[in-house]
């Protein structure tokens, strides 16, 4: 799926979010062999123990985050190393690493962007007790996937 | 098949286990991995070992893989060893970047093993 976007052209939900959804498929199904499918969020809330964010630069300007509670970021590494998944640190590594992949490919998928945006490494939070608040303030494209019945929520956050 | 030496650098622990994980799907045998988690620790790396084949990411911190690139052809022990680019950078300008720079391939993330396979055999000479 590819979508032209003009360098002023804002996101709009309606139209990004089937990307958004197809964007963490493939990442989920490619690298760890498991089908993910969107889900109504206001029916599966998302405790977001693991919160990883990759940010982006240039013609789209925001952060991309991937939000789970800990013992779905332990499957989602498990899944991708095999049991030998089970330190904190790998589990935030390979959160991490779903993040980036589903902001490139996300941005691979808007026809124009690719070329003008900018991804930076990515950052994972553990731990519940925390607010997060992006100073981006435009636009909100935000879903959540079943990832073996447990919620993950994927969030792009754009500046205005 | 001869046995495969191979310097994987990527800023995630996670992804090279993944990378390696998917030279051996290709049907490679490896005799070595190494590892590095920028261009600058690979530089550093390739002072004592010798390698057949390297893969690289771009997006890392302290040193990126297109400055890896283009840094690593004064290297001795990395003469004419191929390097692929493993990357969620898919635009054009990146891919045009980094075989100027001297990579010989260039594999988006996600990616699957059999990608993986196309790429690094064909480099290696090897038939799939």
């Amino acid at each position: 799926m590819s979508t032209d976007i003009s360098s002023s052209t804002r996101a709009h939900k309606e139209s990004w979010l089937p990307i958004l959804d197809l964007a963490v498929e493939e990442v989920f199904e490619i690298m760890l062999g498991c089908r993910v499918k969107p889900v109504t969020p206001s029916e599966h809330p998302v405790h977001g123990e693991f919160t990883a964010m990759v940010g982006l630069a240039g013609s789209l300007c925001g952060v991309l985050t991937v939000r789970c509670d800990a013992e779905t970021a332990r499957q989602v590494a498990k899944s991708m190393l095999g049991d030998t998944a089970d330190a904190e640190q790998q589990v935030a590594d390979a959160l991490g690493e779903i993040c980036n992949m589903i902001a490139g490919n996300f941005k691979n998928k808007l026809a124009g962007t690719d070329e003008r945006c900018l991804l930076s490494v990515p950052t994972v939070i553990s731990g519940g007790e925390y607010r997060f608040r992006s100073m981006a303030d435009g636009d909100v494209v935000d879903t959540v996937l079943l990832f073996e019945g447990a919620p993950i929520a994927v969030c792009l956050q754009l500046q205005g | 098949m001869d046995k495969v030496r191979a310097l994987i650098i990527d800023d995630s622990s996670v992804m090279r286990k993944i990378v390696e994980r998917s030279l051996r799907q290709a049907g490679m045998e490896l005799e070595k991995v190494v590892e590095a988690s920028n261009g600058a620790e690979a530089l550093v790396a390739l002072q004592d070992n010798v390698v057949d084949l390297i893969l690289c990411d771009i997006n890392m911190p302290v040193m990126d893989g297109l400055e890896f690139v283009r840094q690593v052809a004064t290297v001795k022990n990395a003469k004419g060893v191929p390097i692929v680019m493993i990357t969620t950078e898919g635009s054009e300008s990146h891919v045009v970047a980094a075989l100027s720079a001297g990579a010989r391939g260039y594999i988006r993330k996600p990616f699957t093993p059999d990608q993986v396979k196309e790429h690094v055999l064909s480099l290696l000479g090897r038939k799939p």
